[in-house]
């Protein structure tokens, strides 16, 4: 069955912003769909708020609409475009409930409609509805967990009787297991079945028999028109069933099924797929089995592409997304060529010769409260997958690919100190699923308990645990062997099972130079193999290489000139898709220009790593040892390393200086560098707050009695704002340097030194925060690429305050002194590419905070702003050519104007209720979307609504300010009231209203005074406030503020913490409350 | 190359006909020297099925896949009694296996069976080298790599060979107590998943491979089934005659070796594969229905098709392979008899074509 020529204009539905549960697998799937549905010769429409995807960048479809993902903005651009089809299976969750809910309303999928294409409306609700599901898959044979639905607390507490605690408790129509739990206790029952009810948007639960403890595996199925079904990959899951898929360490193929085992779970995922009705496409099916019987239930399946398809895609080089494009438009399996052989098609089951590992990366350290134990509900930010030929290998290669300091399974620098524990102590500490888990598993091996007793504390396989023992053994044949005289064979031994050579140095007390050297003297290099879909069967055209140390090298590097770009890693936060966009747009614009672009990055769901982004692609970790393997491999002309973030920029200095493309690794130093930043802003007589540089408490005492509290104190060389603190005074002081020194958290990241001394900064109050992404070429012009305004004030972390593209309120002065420091710092640190400026404006003086001489996280979002592509004329720049000469080829345009951009975070609050959702000088934000519209009210009223934060007029603001913001919380409360709203308010802000003429409808009680009468948090939870403005107060500890935002973001909530914010929102709603939102494509925004 | 590292690693290597040299550790049965035919299989399951089945003989298998014995190997899982194979080349052999229906691991199980083999190799150098190749004699053990050479050089490989004397059963027996219908099997170096899925639909006779056709009819049977088996289907001759006189008198239906012979039976010539299909991943196309199936497959000689038009009875492809096109099935218009390339039985691999067994029934039944 061919291509469907009775379509020709198709809808793709995006994922949004980056969120927990959701993050830019769906660029990479949507990205890939997007370039295969406009290859076949069809119009793409495409609706995504995400700036930086790189799915978003206008040349991917005909029409992107960088707009709210609601339905009725989806609607509006349905009515605009009028596509024949949606495809909503490739915009993760998001995607596929706005489709269900189009579909409810009449606006897709019935006659006279846009078809759905990919899934219909009710094989999407049989695979979402989880008693439809369980009912399906019983009816084919398919044996599932008992279970019952309930809709209230007497229907929950009947289906436990029935069923008997333990259970598993999950909300229906979520995404990333948002307000699941297991229910061990009838106490724990009660708190977690009530949350459920209220997560889900449908208000229903499903409570389960509890298989905790079980194996748990997923596969990954396609099923084309013909009906034709293969199953791409296979995962086995090394943490049992009670971690969230997302959160546990998996491995790929599944190790510890026989073939009659998996053949009967693979009948059952293809008889899933076809009973579901899923069409066409890729979907995925979970289940558990029992390890003392061997039954197999099903847990659920996915009718989408989702981050396992991201990662099946990855782990075998089958692209599930792009063939799921394909078939949704009419093609079947063995009409569509495998990509690798080309000269197979693509109705087959991959099949692999190497193990692939996927380790999460959580963000714990940033959000102060949260326990860091892992369960059903997903909480990590990020991945690395590595490969490797055994698992071993694949493991240790995973664990170093995570940047948190362990460059191996035995990392006992990263743990602390164990040697006061117990081995009891340590198997109870690892009963529990943490992310620390597999070291303290680790550890426990190393001491030789029994693997037996460390299965039954984990549950944890015994073939994973016994492998990992082999590394062990290894590890202690090493600590007893010097390197000269380990021989080829004990080199090779150690490096098979996946031994660092910085892990080997720690070992030996060498430094891993030393070790290199030594194991290049023994003749011992790195292999590079292709992952090619077929273990070899036939030849493979992909570049897509692993490194591992066999006999045989597969790469034979061309003579072409070659750039190596060196990606972000794993997702986190403050380090996320923005900048894999400047990767991959780095590795277009140098294809473009006829150089090799060769990828290095261990991040699965990303673009960057699909193996079409680049010539040539290397999935291998960011460390020294892995880049300077490859370098050596490929023998590249330049290597990129200001365009991932911090992880490549910390490796500048480890590779040879003349290979850094761009600003020299010397600049970038110089940027990060107190004395000599200082030394520069004094020569250029630019103004910066008064500060200093600490190694000590001491030190860091001196600077504050100079300049006065309060001051910002901050690490450096790390991104996203981490450990960054607004400290009042002495004691807060102490407390901080002691957290920096090492003992804490950060001491992972590398502790204090003096190479790594802590910022101390005067914190400017009330001041204006300000933006600059720039580009300054070898000739000394300088690009500004953008001047970005912040919403929030000075005090906010960049990555967490709203900004808008051109500033709103700043004098046209202001942007021309900022525009003159920009170019002299740029001049002066011979920058050669991007550089990112923050300024800080306090009246008449521009302070400058910060410069970055690399790609900055605003990079995307300006080239969506303004229509320049940033990334691309930064990356042609740093290979030596000219603005001019950009400009003359047509790459470097100028920017368009005539609207308002507004970018805005999105933050993880809703998901850890216990942390204090207030803003901070740390970013905690996990992803942004934009909001574009004529004016900057509109635009921030979109972005809001793009954030989840849809304002209203109707119903009540409920404002407790802090007295710094009583007065501009005047001018908040005036507007509201003209809007039409009630206005509630505290005690003390309540007063400050009613004595500036801003009548208060009624006054709250501070939940920590008495009872007498409601609490905001009542009222919230009652669901009677739509709008909450609550701005912290100082440091003080656990303050009333902190229940009432918590408790806006547990029942979402609309809620500001800053009053600037609350202003725009006030300005936001006046310009577009009342009328319909206008939609427009960015090729209309950058028609010029 | 017999050092002995303290850790009680056996070091070795394989080296094979052309001078290439793979060292690794010696596992299962100890071996100066073995040799045989060097093969590979992508599978990613299966270890056990594919080193009892008889269709290996003559052969070292390598497995694609690098972790091999994690789920150790189980008594319901074999192929057949003994191992047919001599020898195995892996990446990794798993210390510790883990599986509840597991009875042992794979180390002692090839130890128990006498089948040597060797670990730590680079298999992918090893499979890339095959597949351009083909099929290479080899030998491994602990003797020195000249003794080895030498051997890999004198081995005579599975051209020419006939390896089907050394796997068909010696003695007639029967299996399963359904009457309805009555099935016989002419054992070529029958797989036991074979014999399950036929007994699922009566009982079933096996016939050593030398039984006449005359002796074969004479047991009135529903339909007679070929089975697969090992090597080289030109040598065959005087079983090609035997399935000859079968066709038209009795419904048949043939599994890979038996697919062969039948094609021979019919006049087609066979011809050896460039690398073979060894894996439990090929596309298969139905061509009347227009349906794929994955399939399990093991051969290196394939029916050559091109040849059906020109043959005495009409012969149809029914079946192709979509990444060569070689013929994976064919059957006899107007006749009741037909036969697979491929392995519907699985054992191991997908299930996709299991109803084929089905189909086999109905023709016994009268239908097509």
């Amino acid at each position: 069955m061919p291509r469907r020529d009775d379509l020709s204009n198709i809808l793709i539905i995006g994922s949004g912003p980056i969120v927990i549960g959701q993050a830019c697998e769906f660029d990479y799937s949507g990205t890939q769909a997007c370039r295969v549905l406009r290859e076949e010769g069809y119009r793409v429409v495409l609706a995504n708020s995400n700036p930086a995807t790189i799915m978003t960048d206008p040349d991917f479809a005909d029409a992107t609409y960088v707009e709210p993902l609601t339905w009725e903005v989806l609607a509006s651009i349905i009515e605009r475009e009028q596509p024949d089809a949606v495809l909503p299976t490739l915009g993760g969750q998001t995607g596929l409930n706005l489709a269900m809910e189009l579909h409810e309303r009449g606006i897709i999928g019935v006659p006279g409609t846009p078809e759905m294409i990919g899934a219909n409306a009710e094989a999407i609700a049989t695979a979402e509805d989880r008693q439809r599901f369980k009912d399906a898959m019983l009816e084919i044979g398919l044996d599932v967990p008992r279970s019952g639905i309930a809709h209230r607390m007497d229907e929950a507490r009947d289906v436990v009787d029935e069923i008997g605690l333990p259970v598993i408790i999950r909300p229906a129509y979520i995404l990333g297991g948002r307000g699941t739990g297991i229910a061990s206790t009838p106490e724990q029952f009660e708190r977690i079945a009530a949350a459920g009810i209220d997560a889900s948007p449908i208000g229903e639960i499903l409570i389960e028999e509890s298989i905790a403890g079980w194996k748990e595996y997923e596969l990954e199925v396609m099923r084309d028109r013909a009906d034709n079904c293969v199953i791409i990959c296979s995962i086995e899951n090394v943490d049992p069933m009670g971690v969230h898929t997302g959160d546990s360490i998996t491995v790929a193929p599944q190790q510890t099924l026989s073939d009659v085992e998996y053949q009967e779970m693979r009948d059952s995922a293809i008889a899933c797929i076809r009973r579901v009705g899923v069409e066409t496409g890729g979907s995925n099916v979970q289940f558990a089995v029992d390890p003392t019987t061997g039954r197999q239930v099903v847990i659920e399946m996915n009718p989408r592409v989702s981050r396992s398809s991201a990662l099946a895609s990855k782990a075998t080089g089958f692209p599930i997304a792009k063939i799921a494009a394909k078939l949704a438009v009419g093609y079947t399996l063995d009409e569509i060529p495998n990509d690798i052989t080309k000269a197979t098609p693509a109705s087959f089951e991959p099949v692999i010769d190497y193990v692939v590992t996927k380790i999460p990366r959580w963000a714990f350290e940033k959000l102060p409260g949260t326990s860091g134990v892992l369960g059903t509900q997903m909480q990590s930010v990020g991945e690395v997958m590595s490969i490797g030929r055994t698992f071993p290998e694949s493991l240790q290669k995973a664990l170093r690919s995570l940047e948190q300091g362990h460059d191996g399974l035995l990392a006992q620098r990263t743990l602390g100190d164990l040697s006061g524990r117990s081995d009891e102590d340590l198997l109870t500490a690892a009963s529990v699923a943490t992310p620390d888990r597999i070291l303290l598993v680790g550890e426990l091996l190393r001491r030789r308990v029994d693997l037996d007793r460390i299965h039954a504390a984990t549950r944890i396989d015994p073939w994973f645990l016994d492998q990992m023992s082999i590394i062990v053994d290894e590890y202690e044949v090493l600590t007893t062997t010097q390197p000269s005289a380990l021989g080829r064979r004990g080199w090779r031994r150690a490096k098979r099972l996946g031994f660092a050579d910085s892990q080997l140095a720690r070992m030996w007390g060498l430094s891993e130079d030393e070790v290199r050297n030594s194991r290049l003297e023994a003749g011992v290099r790195p292999t590079y193999k292709t992952v090619d879909t077929c273990a070899a069967e036939f030849a493979a055209r992909t570049p897509y290489h692993y490194s591992t140390w066999e006999d045989e090298d597969e790469v034979a590097p061309s003579d072409r000139r070659k750039v190596l770009i060196l990606g972000s890693g794993p997702n986190r936060i403050g380090q996320g898709i923005e900048f894999d966009y400047c990767c991959v747009h780095a590795s277009f614009s140098l294809r473009e220009a006829g150089f090799e672009t060769i990828m290095l990055n261990c991040n699965p769901e990303t673009v960057s790593t699909d193996y079409d982004t680049s010539d040539r692609l290397y999935f291998e970790p960011l460390t020294r040892e892995d880049v300077l393997n490859v370098i050596d491999a490929e023998r590249p002309e330049r290597v990129i390393v200001s365009l991932g973030g911090q992880t490549p920029l910390k490796l500048a200095g480890q590779i040879p200086a003349e290979l850094v493309a761009g600003t020299p690794a010397a600049s970038i130093d110089a940027a990060e560098d107190r004395e000599l930043w200082n030394r520069l802003c004094e020569e250029l007589s630019i103004p910066q707050p008064p500060g200093g540089t600490a190694v000590d408490l001491d030190q860091a005492r001196a600077i504050c009695a100079r300049v006065g509290f309060p001051v910002l104190v901050r690490p450096s060389y790390v991104l996203g704002g981490r450990a960054m603190q607004i400290i009042h005074d002495d004691a807060g002081l102490v407390s901080a340097m002691e957290e920096l020194s090492g003992a804490g958290s950060l001491g992972r990241e590398g502790g204090l030194s003096a190479e790594r001394p802590v910022l101390i900064d005067r914190f400017l109050a009330s001041a204006i925060e300000v933006d600059v992404d720039a580009v300054r070429d070898a000739s000394g012009e300088v690009l500004i690429g953008g001047v970005m305004e912040h919403v929030e004030e000075a005090g906010v972390h960049s990555g967490d305050s709203a900004c808008a593209i051109p500033p709103q309120t700043l004098p046209d002065w202001v942007v021309e002194v900022i525009t003159a420091y920009t170019e002299a710092i740029a001049h002066r640190l011979d920058v050669c590419g991007l550089i990112n400026v923050q300024y800080a404006v306090v009246g008449t003086t521009v302070y400058v905070i910060e410069a970055n001489p690399r790609a900055s996280r605003t990079v995307p979002f300006v080239a969506k702003a303004t229509g320049v592509s940033l990334a691309k004329v930064a990356t042609r720049v740093m290979l030596g050519a000219t603005l001019a000469e950009l400009r003359a080829e047509g790459l470097l345009v100028e920017p368009v104007s005539g609207h308002v951009a507004v970018k805005e975070a999105v933050l993880p609050f809703n998901r850890f209720p216990e942390v204090d959702p207030a803003l901070g000088p740390e970013m905690r934000s996990t992803g942004e979307v934009m909001g574009i519209d004529r004016t900057f009210g509109q635009a921030f009223f979109k972005a809001e609504l793009a954030a989840g934060n849809g304002l209203s007029e109707a119903g009540t603001a409920f404002l407790s300010l802090n007295d710094h913001d009583k007065p501009a919380g005047i001018v908040v409360a005036r507007h509201l009231r003209s809007l039409g709203m009630r206005v509630v308010a505290t005690r003390g802000t309540a007063e400050h209203l009613s004595r500036y003429g801003v009548e208060v409808d009624q006054v709250l009680d501070k939940v920590q005074d008495g009872v007498d009468g409601p609490t905001a948090v009542d009222l919230i939870a009652a669901g009677e406030i739509s709008l909450v403005v609550n701005t912290p107060r100082g440091s003080a500890g656990r303050s009333d503020g902190e229940h009432i935002r918590k408790a806006a973001s547990l029942h979402r909530v609309s809620c500001f913490t800053t009053v600037s914010a609350a202003l725009a929102a006030a300005r936001g709603m006046e310009e577009s409350l009342g009328r319909a939102l206008e939609v427009r494509p960015l090729q209309e925004h950058h028609r010029r | 190359m017999s050092e002995q590292h303290s850790g009680g690693i056996r070091e070795g290597a394989l080296v094979l006909a052309d001078g290439s040299v793979f060292e690794g550790e010696l596992i299962g049965a100890s071996a100066s020297v073995a040799s045989g035919e060097v093969v590979f299989n992508t599978a990613l399951s299966g270890y056990q099925e594919i080193l009892t089945d008889p269709s290996y003989a003559g052969q070292m298998v390598t497995f694609t896949y690098p972790h091999i014995g994690n789920y150790g190997v189980n008594a319901v899982d074999a192929e057949s009694q003994g191992a047919a194979c001599r020898g195995v080349i892996v990446r990794d052999l798993a210390r510790r296996h883990s599986n509840h229906r597991a009875e042992l691991g794979l180390g002692e199980h090839l130890a128990a069976l006498g089948i040597p083999g060797i670990a730590g190799v680079d298999t992918r150098r090893l499979t890339r080298l095959l597949r351009d190749s083909g099929a290479v004699p080899g030998a491994l053990g602990s003797a020195s790599e000249a003794e080895l050479l030498a051997a890999a050089r004198s081995e005579a490989g599975t051209d020419g060979v006939d390896l089907v004397s050394t796997v068909t059963t010696a003695e007639p027996y029967t299996l399963g107590s359904d009457a309805s219908r009555r099935i016989v099997a002419l054992d070529f170096g029958i797989k036991t998943t074979i014999l399950r899925c036929l007994t699922e639909f009566g009982s079933v006779e096996v016939l050593p491979a030398s039984t006449s056709a005359a002796e074969v009819l004479a047991r009135g049977a529903d339909g007679v089934f070929l089975s697969n088996g090992p090597g080289d289907p030109g040598i065959l001759d005087h079983l090609v005659g035997t399935v000859e006189a079968l066709i038209g008198q009795v419904p048949v239906f043939g599994i890979c070796l038996g697919h062969q012979i039948l094609g021979r039976a019919l006049g087609a010539p066979t011809v050896k594969l460039p690398f073979g299909h060894h894996g439990g991943n090929h596309p298969v196309k139905d061509i009347d229905t227009g349906r794929i199936e994955i399939t399990s497959q093991n051969h290196n000689f394939a029916v050559d098709a091109d040849s059906f038009s020109g043959l005495g009875k009409q012969v149809r492809m029914t079946h192709v392979n979509l990444n060569d096109g070689v013929c994976e099935g064919l059957e006899v218009v107007g006749e009741r008899c037909f036969s697979v390339q491929h392995h519907p039985e699985a054992g191991p691999g997908p299930h996709d074509s299991r109803h084929l067994f089905e189909r086999f029934a109905q023709m016994m039944d009268g239908g097509r």
